[in-house]
């Protein structure tokens, strides 16, 4: 089987890294991965998603980088109003994990539009598996507010395919030197908040 | 590795040794993974058609060379295309375009195949990284082998995802030799002539190979149906439908086979076309008088996926979750802290029709700025400006062109050259942010840092601008929106053509030192710093509150609150 997992977010959140820690840590698996990557204008503060693709075994084959509507067995969500847009694409049993940030969009910043309320007690009130965490809050315990991506990989670790070991190593390999020891620590604290 | 990361590397592994693009999402990567090898010359060019005649000239001499752009850049470069095509190469020359269904990042949605059957030259598509790699080698054998530049066509899906490749050692090919030869290179009427003639043949050559090519495989499965594709477009088949239909996976694009196609299509009940974008496989088994499906399914617009092809040929539906309310849509905005806001800001207030471009300073066409009024093509802001003021000349009182400092130098400067030439009344902003932005922030001929990261020459836009005839030139820091008012207002009233060169570094460079997050203490509500678009700042209960993670200091809130309330965290006036 081929499993999905989508990572949707605003752009300039760190979703992209999230999606290629993600990635290269199922690649040392030795199954077939693709991840597909969203570059330019959307990376402007728009609304970004990026997919990571796997086989379960390496007999899987994985052909297409995208995953359609009812697909994702995973969404990582790292706002809550992408939460929201992004929710069916999610597989019946799908499981979503979301950060409680919000980051209001332009045309609500403008009165333009309202920015709904509740988000998550009506994702989980529509019968879907969501795991809620303040990731920016641990991100700044951790020590910056930029490392909220991996808080949001150390949740999905506690859930997932592979031993911290493989996430730490990757993390170690995709973070510049300086800040390797910042971010196991929101990985850890990512994990122990579940 | 990316898509973009494994054409890099065929350029590596087939001993290329001059690379030259002009950056363009979703092209950009292959020219930035390149410069890591220290084998490659790798270098930006102002824009594609000097990357392109760079890359001819490498060739000439002997050399394998490379050259890079977007969809829309090959309109630029297509000149030197079109005649490349004509001289053929020495060393191979290889060029990859990429396209962009869906429009995540362009101004429209051309399919490049057409230029390759315009040029008639041959056109590559691979469908993931381990083709993209594999298919850049094969590219300069039949470079080589058939005198012609090879296009290797990609798109959004194929640049931007990571599959596996393997890799394999760099062949270090010493250049061929240099011999003049005025019949093939040099492209009069007379030489050309002669080389027209070479060129259908070529292209019958190669309609030969394309028959029994590897590039171009079967796959045959059940035989009731049979799918004719390539590219990204079969990943998404082969992902919907599976080991249930046979596949005829087209590698090389331009040009297409006949026998291959007329002998797949009899062996199947039932054929679809599955491309991105045109109709021109499609239309080419027309002409071979097989009976198709594609278009009438497809359609014209955006990507496909395997949720399209599931649905429309299985009629497959897909159960899913939705959520029930209105969610607002989220556009892209400038950052936090970019410099080009104080310039829209300034263009807003007063009601300025803006002639546009393209880049980050694109997005100052959206609300709550709102200012752009002509968003056309790289460069066109200029020269455009100076067309609608020689229609309407009263109107050149109010209107301005903009256009980045890397657009600047691509192809704005041929028209500030017409407009002091031909004398519009016209006033020209350059927003310099040093640095290219929109497409990741690589270096241009402005910024003093080449490809490489090496110090270099750095063009002098305000010496430039009065070396073409601007007399009226002068600079203002877009975070003072005072001064860049004042100079929008004179320039606009000034009797001659003028340019106001807004210099700032762009809020994202790392070398540029961001000032503490500002506060808003007892805001009245009057909602004027919410007219700067700025994404720190938020409307919460009618009362505005700058996010700390977002906001950089910039500063530019402070001078638009009339009520001073905009301040630093420990009470300071910023
Ligand atoms: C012919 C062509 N080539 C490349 C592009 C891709 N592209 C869009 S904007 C841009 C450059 C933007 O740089 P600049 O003008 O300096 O503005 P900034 O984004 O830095 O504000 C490029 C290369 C394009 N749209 N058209
Ligand atoms: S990347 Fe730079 S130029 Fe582009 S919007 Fe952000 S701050 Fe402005
Ligand atoms: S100082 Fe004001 S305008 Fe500048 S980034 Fe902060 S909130 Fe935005």
């Amino acid at each position: 089987m081929v499993k999905s997992i989508m990572i949707v977010g605003v752009g300039g959140q760190g979703t992209l890294l999230a999606s290629r820690i993600i990635g290269n840590a199922l690649i040392k698996k030795g199954v077939d991965v693709k991840v597909s990557e969203v570059h330019g204008m959307s990376q402007r503060g728009g609304s970004v998603v990026t997919y990571v693709r796997f086989g379960e075994t390496s007999a899987d084959k994985v052909y297409s980088p995208v995953i359609n509507r009812g697909e994702a067995d995973i969404i990582i969500a790292f706002e809550q109003l992408e939460a929201a847009r992004y929710v069916s694409f999610l597989k019946k049993g799908g499981k979503m994990i979301v950060s409680t940030q919000t980051i209001d969009p332009m045309p609500v910043i403008t009165g333009n539009a309202a920015y709904p309320a509740d988000i998550i007690a009506k994702i989980k009130s529509a019968g879907i598996d969501i795991t809620a965490v303040d990731a920016l809050e641990l991100a700044v315990k951790a020590g910056s507010a930029k490392a909220s991506n991996v808080v949001l990989i150390g949740v999905l670790a506690s859930f997932a395919v592979m031993s911290d070991e493989a996430w730490i190593e990757e993390i170690e390999e995709c973070v510049p030197p300086k800040f390797v020891e910042l971010n196991k620590k929101a990985f850890y604290l990512g994990k122990e908040s579940i | 590795m990316l898509g973009n990361e494994a054409v890099a590397r065929g350029l590596y592994e087939a001993g290329v040794t001059v690379v030259s693009s002009y950056p363009g999402t979703p092209s950009t990567e292959i020219t930035e993974f390149s410069a890591n090898y220290d084998e490659i010359y790798a270098e930006w060019a102002p824009n594609e058609k000097v990357a392109a005649e760079v890359a001819f000239g490498a060739s000439v001499a002997g050399g394998r060379s490379f050259f890079g752009m977007k969809h829309v850049g090959l309109n630029v470069a297509a000149d030197p295309l079109y005649t490349m095509s004509y001289t053929g190469v020495n060393g191979g020359i290889v060029m990859a375009v990429a396209d962009d269904p869906g429009m995540h990042s362009s101004q429209n949605e051309q399919d490049s195949r057409h230029h390759a059957i315009a040029a008639k030259v041959p056109m590559l598509e691979p469908s993931d990284s381990a083709e993209c790699l594999s298919f850049t080698k094969t590219a300069y054998e039949l470079s080589e082998q058939f005198d012609t530049p090879v296009i290797i066509r990609l798109s959004t899906r194929v640049s931007h995802s990571q599959s596996l490749c393997e890799l394999s050692d760099r062949v270090n090919i010493p250049n061929k030799p240099y011999i003049k030869n005025v019949a093939k290179y040099v492209m009069m009427p007379a030489m050309a002539k002669g080389r027209h003639v070479f060129v259908e043949e070529r292209t019958n050559k190669l309609r030969e190979y394309a028959e029994t090519s590897p590039l171009n495989c079967t796959i045959y499965n059940s035989t009731k149906v049979g799918v004719i594709t390539s590219g990204a477009a079969y990943c998404y088949a082969a992902e919907a439908l599976g080991n249930t239909v046979s596949y005829l996976k087209l590698g090389i694009v331009n040009p297409l086979p006949e026998k291959l196609i007329l002998d797949f299509a009899a062996k199947c009940d039932k054929i679809y076309v599955i491309e991105e974008l045109d109709g021109i496989i499609e239309e080419h088994c027309k002409a071979l008088g097989i009976k198709v499906i594609g278009k009438e399914l497809f359609g014209l617009i955006g990507e496909l996926s395997q949720e399209i092809i599931a649905e429309k040929i299985l009629g497959k539906t897909f159960d899913s979750v939705n959520f029930t309310e209105d969610i607002p849509v989220r556009p892209p905005v400038m950052c936090a802290g970019c410099p080009h806001r104080g310039v829209f800001y300034c263009l807003s207030i007063n009601k300025i029709r803006v002639s546009g471009d393209i880049g980050c300073y694109t997005l100052g066409a959206s609300a709550p700025l709102s200012s752009v009024d002509t968003t056309l093509c790289m460069g066109a802001s200029v020269s455009g400006l100076h067309g609608m003021n020689k229609a309407d000349p009263e109107g050149s009182s109010k209107t301005v062109a903009v256009i980045g400092d890397s657009t600047f130098m691509h192809s704005g400067i041929t028209g500030l050259v017409n407009i002091a030439y031909n004398q519009s009344n016209s006033t020209v902003i350059v927003l310099d942010n040093s640095i290219t932005g929109m497409t990741g922030h690589q270096q241009n001929p402005s910024t003093g840092v080449n490809l490489k990261g090496d110090v270099t020459a750095a063009v002098n836009i305000e010496s430039l601008c009065k070396a073409i005839g601007i007399k009226r030139v002068r600079v203002v820091d877009p975070y003072n929106l005072k001064e860049t008012d004042l100079a929008i207002f004179e320039e606009l009233a000034a009797p001659e053509p003028s340019v106001i060169i807004a210099r700032r570094p762009c809020a994202l460079l790392k070398y540029v030192k961001h000032k503490p997050a500002l506060v808003i203490n007892d805001c009245k509500g009057c909602k004027m710093c919410l007219k700067l678009g700025c994404p720190a700042i938020s409307n919460k209960d009618g009362k505005a509150v700058i996010d700390s993670v977002q906001c950089v200091g910039c500063g530019i809130c402070t001078e638009v609150c009339r009520f001073g309330c905009i301040n630093k965290a420990d009470g300071g006036v910023n």
